[in-house]
C-alpha cells in the first residue's frame, strides 16, 4: 500500500526534525562517554561507583543532599554489610527524645539518608552566593542525557571568552545552560585520595562520580537490563511459537476452505 | 448481524450454570467459534485487541501503583521514588505503567487511522465509531491526570497550563477553572481530585468499550475490501484464526513494548517530570506527552480571533483556539455525515487515497511543532498544517465525496482474496 510509504517518509523526516532541533540551544552539546551502564548487557563498574561514592562524600556531598540514598544501598556496589555500618556510624543524625523530652542525637544507622548539608533551602541559598545546590539523587534522570552531562559539566570550567559578559560570582561553562554556573570548579588534581591507589585526576573523579550518581538514581539499572534480556528472548520465543501456529492454522483458510457449508 | 448461537456444555453443572447465565455462550458469539468474521482482515485489525489489552495491563499496574502511591502535594514525589527503589519490583511495575500509555496510544492511534482510511466510520457503523471517538477522548483525559500524580516540574505545569485553558469559556470559565483546581491555583485539592478521577475513568473507559464491542457485534467487522459479507465463503469463525492471528500482534507489540520498559523507560517521558514540581520555578519549554503534541499544536497555531479586524470580534483568539483544538477531535464524531461517498475502502478510491496520506503526515507535523518552541516560523507552519487538518475533513472528504471517481468494487470478498479454483 502506497500510503504506508508516505507514512514512513514523513516518519523519518518528523525524527530528523527532531534530532535537530533538540541540538539547539544556548548549552554546549554533551561529550560523549562509553559507560559500563550503556547498552542492553550495560552493568555498573563496582570499583569505579566506589571511588565515585568517595568523591561524592569528601566532595560533593558538602553543598548537595542525596535525599533518596540510605547507607544500606550501598551493598548494591559492593560494600559488605560491617564497612557500611562504618560509613553510617561517622555521621550523626536526630534520635528519639531522651526521657526528659530532650532533642538527641545519636550515629546513623544504615538505614539511615544521608544527612543533607543544609538545614533547608534558605541556609544552602546563603552559603552558596543565593545560588541553590540541588539535590543530586535524581539528577542523571533529571537532565537531557544525564550521564554525559554531569560528566561534561564536571570537566567543562574554562576562562570566559573575551567577548563573555560573566556575571560577579558565577563560572563560565559552556555545558550549562546559559553557560554560566553558580557552582565552582569542584574537582582537581590530586584533590583526593583514592583508597585504591588509582590516580584522582579529575577526568577520573568526574567519571566516578557520574558512576555513583548513575547508580543512586536509579539502582535497579542492572537488574532491569538482566531482567529485559530474559523477557525479551522469551517474548521472542513466544511470538515466533504463535507465528509458526498461526501460519499452520491458517492453511486451510489460505486454500479457500468454506467453514459454513452445510 | 449475525445468527446467535447457545452454547450447551456437556458438564451438568456448566450447563446449569449456562442456562442461568449464557456467560459461554457470549464469548463464542463475541470472539468465539460462532462469529463469522471477514476472511480478508489485514494486520491493521490487529489494534482493536491489542488497545484491549493494553487497558487491562493499565488497569493491573495502576491498581497496584495506587497501593503504594501517596495523592498529596508533600509525599506524591517521593511515594514514587519508594515504588522505584523500595517496592519489590516497584520500578517495573511503574514503567510498565508509564510506557504502556505511550503504548496505549500507540495503538489507539494506529486503529482510528485504520478507521479513517479503510471508511469504518460509514453506515451502519457509525455508533460503533462515535463510542470509539467517546473512549479516545476518556483516555486523553485519563491519562492527563495521570501524568499530573508523580508530581513532578512537567506535571504541574502542565496541568496548570492545561486546566487554565477553560477559563477561556465565556461567563463560566473562571468557576470551570477553579472547579478543576479545588482552589485558586493547582494544589494539593488538585492533585487529590486528579487521582480520584484517574482511578475512576479507566473504569468508565471499560464500560464504553463493552458497548463498543456489542455495536461491533451488530454491524460486524468491516474489511479492507469494505463491501459487505455476501456469502458464507466471505466469512471464517472469529477463533482460532484471528484469535491466534491477534495473539501473534500482541506478541511483536510487547516484545517493542518490553525493550521500551528494559532498555529505554525515560526514552518517552520528560526529564523535568524527574525535578519535584515547584510552583516558583517555570521550567524552560512546558511540553506535554507525546500523544497531546498534535492538539496542542492546533491550539496555539489559533492565536487570532474570529471577526472582522477593526469592526467586530465574536469570538476572542483564546477561546477560538481552544474551540480550535476541542473541534480537532469532535470533528471525528461527524465523518460519517461529512464523507458520503458510497465506497468505503481507500483502497478504490484514487484521490482520497493521497489526502489520506498528507493527512497522515499532517499529524506527525503537528506533533512535531507541537513539541517545538513557538518561535521563528514555527508558529506559521503551525498555521498551515492546522489548516491542512481541518480542510480534510470539512473540504476535501465532502468534495470528493461527490466528485471522485472511484475504482469498481469487487464482485465479493471471497471472490478477491481467494483464487480462482483449480
Ligand atoms: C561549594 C559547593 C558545591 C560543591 C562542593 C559542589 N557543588 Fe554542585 N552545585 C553547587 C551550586 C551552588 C549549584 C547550583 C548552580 C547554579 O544553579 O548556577 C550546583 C549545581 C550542580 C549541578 C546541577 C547543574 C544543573 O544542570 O542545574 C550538578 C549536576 C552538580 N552541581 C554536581 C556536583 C558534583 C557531582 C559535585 C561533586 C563533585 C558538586 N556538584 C560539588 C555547589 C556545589
Ligand atoms: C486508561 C488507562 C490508564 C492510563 C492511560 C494511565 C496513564 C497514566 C500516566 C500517563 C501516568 C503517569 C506515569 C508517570 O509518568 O509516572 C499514570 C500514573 C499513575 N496511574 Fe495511571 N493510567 C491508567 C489507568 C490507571 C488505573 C486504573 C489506576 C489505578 C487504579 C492508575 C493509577 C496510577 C497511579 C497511582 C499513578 C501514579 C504513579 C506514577 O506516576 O507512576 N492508572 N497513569
Amino acid at each position: 500500500m502506497k500510503f504506508i510509504r508516505n507514512i514512513a517518509v514523513a516518519l523519518s523526516f518528523s525524527t530528523l526534525a527532531l534530532a535537530g532541533v533538540s541540538a539547539a540551544g544556548t548549552a554546549e552539546h554533551p561529550l560523549q562517554v562509553d559507560w559500563s551502564f550503556n547498552g542492553p548487557l550495560g552493568k555498573f563498574d563496582l570499583p569505579s561507583a566506589q571511588r565515585g561514592w568517595q568523591v561524592y562524600k569528601e566532595v560533593c556531598a558538602s553543598c548537595h543532599s542525596l535525599k533518596y540514598f540510605r547507607f544500606r544501598d550501598l551493598a548494591t556496589i559492593g560494600y559488605e554489610e560491617d564497612m557500611i555500618k562504618a560509613f553510617a556510624a561517622e555521621y550523626e543524625v536526630a534520635g528519639e527524645p531522651d526521657e526528659y523530652g530532650d532533642e538527641t542525637v545519636r550515629a546513623a544507622l544504615p538505614q539511615d539518608v544521608l544527612p543533607a548539608p543544609f538545614a533547608n533551602d534558605n541556609a544552602a541559598r546563603s552559603a552558596n552566593g543565593g545560588a541553590l545546590p540541588p539535590d543530586l539523587s535524581l539528577m542523571v534522570k533529571a537532565r537531557h542525557d544525564g550521564a554525559n552531562y554531569i560528566y561534561s559539566l564536571m570537566v567543562g570550567y574554562k576562562d570566559a571568552p573575551a567577548d563573555f559578559d560573566l556575571s560577579d560570582g558565577l563560572n563560565y561553562n559552556p555545558y550549562f545552560k546559559g553557560s554560566q554556573i553558580a557552582m565552582a570548579e569542584p574537582l582537581a588534581e590530586g584533590l583526593i585520595d583514592y583508597e585504591d591507589g588509582t590516580p584522582a585526576t579529575p577526568d577520573q573523579m568526574a567519571k566516578d562520580v557520574v558512576q555513583f550518581l548513575q547508580y543512586v538514581a536509579e539502582p535497579s539499572l542492572q537488574e532491569r537490563h538482566q531482567m529485559g534480556i530474559k523477557v525479551l528472548l522469551f517474548l521472542a520465543l513466544l511470538t515466533l511459537l504463535l507465528y509458526i501456529s498461526m501460519k499452520v492454522i491458517w492453511k486451510p483458510v489460505k486454500a479457500g476452505k468454506n467453514f459454513y457449508e452445510d | 448481524m449475525a445468527e446467535w448461537e447457545t452454547v450447551k456444555p456437556e458438564n451438568k453443572a456448566l450447563g446449569w450454570f449456562e442456562e442461568r447465565l449464557p456467560v459461554l455462550s457470549l464469548v463464542n458469539n463475541v470472539v468465539g467459534p460462532a462469529t463469522p468474521t471477514p476472511r480478508n482482515l489485514n494486520y491493521f485489525w490487529n489494534f482493536g485487541s491489542l488497545a484491549g489489552l493494553m487497558l487491562v495491563i493499565q488497569i493491573i499496574s495502576g491498581v497496584v501503583l495506587a497501593m503504594h502511591y501517596t495523592p498529596t502535594t508533600g509525599l506524591a514525589f517521593d511515594s514514587v521514588e519508594r515504588i522505584m527503589r523500595d517496592v519489590n519490583y516497584g520500578w517495573l511495575i511503574r514503567y510498565m505503567h508509564a510506557n504502556g500509555a505511550s503504548f496505549f496510544f500507540i495503538a489507539v492511534y494506529i486503529h482510528i487511522f485504520r478507521g479513517l482510511y479503510f471508511g469504518s466510520y460509514k453506515a451502519p457503523r457509525e455508533v460503533l465509531w462515535m463510542l470509539g471517538v467517546v473512549i479516545f477522548l476518556l483516555m486523553m483525559a485519563t491519562a492527563f491526570m495521570g501524568y499530573v500524580l508523580p508530581w513532578g516540574q512537567m506535571s504541574f505545569w502542565g496541568a496548570t497550563v492545561i486546566t487554565s485553558l477553560f477559563s477561556a469559556i465565556p461567563l463560566i470559565g473562571e468557576s470551570v477553572v477553579q472547579l478543576l483546581w479545588g482552589g485558586f491555583s493547582v494544589d494539593e485539592p488538585t492533585l487529590v481530585r486528579f487521582f480520584s478521577l484517574h482511578y475512576l475513568l479507566p473504569f468508565l473507559i471499560t464500560g464504553v468499550v463493552i458497548l463498543h464491542l456489542w455495536a461491533k457485534k451488530i454491524s460486524d467487522s468491516g474489511n479492507p475490501l469494505g463491501i459487505e459479507v455476501k456469502t458464507s465463503a466471505d466469512q471464517i469463525p472469529f477463533h482460532p484464526f484471528y484469535t491466534i492471528k491477534d495473539a501473534f500482534g500482541a506478541g511483536v507489540f510487547f516484545l517493542i513494548l518490553a525493550a521500551f520498559i528494559f532498555y529505554m523507560p525515560n526514552a518517552l517521558g520528560h526529564p523535568d517530570n524527574y525535578i519535584p514540581a515547584d510552583s516558583l520555578a517555570t521550567p524552560d519549554s512546558i511540553v506535554p506527552e507525546w500523544y497531546f503534541l498534535p492538539y496542542y499544536a492546533i491550539l496555539r497555531s489559533v492565536d487570532f480571533p474570529l471577526g472582522i479586524p477593526g469592526v467586530i470580534e465574536i469570538l476572542d483568539a483564546k477561546l477560538l483556539g481552544v474551540i480550535a483544538m476541542f473541534a480537532s477531535i469532535l470533528v471525528w464524531l461527524g465523518l460519517p455525515w461529512l464523507d458520503t461517498s458510497k465506497v468505503r475502502s481507500g483502497n478504490f478510491r484514487p484521490m482520497f487515497k493521497w489526502f489520506f496520506a498528507f493527512l497522515v503526515i499532517d499529524m506527525f507535523i503537528l506533533m512535531w511543532l507541537g513539541g517545538q518552541k513557538p518561535e521563528g516560523n514555527i508558529p506559521l507552519y503551525g498555521k498551515f498544517a492546522t489548516l491542512y487538518y481541518f480542510a480534510y475533513f470539512f473540504v476535501v472528504l465532502p468534495v470528493l465525496s461527490r466528485k471522485e471517481k472511484t475504482l469498481p468494487l469487487p464482485e465479493s470478498i471471497s471472490s478477491a482474496v481467494l483464487k480462482p479454483a483449480e
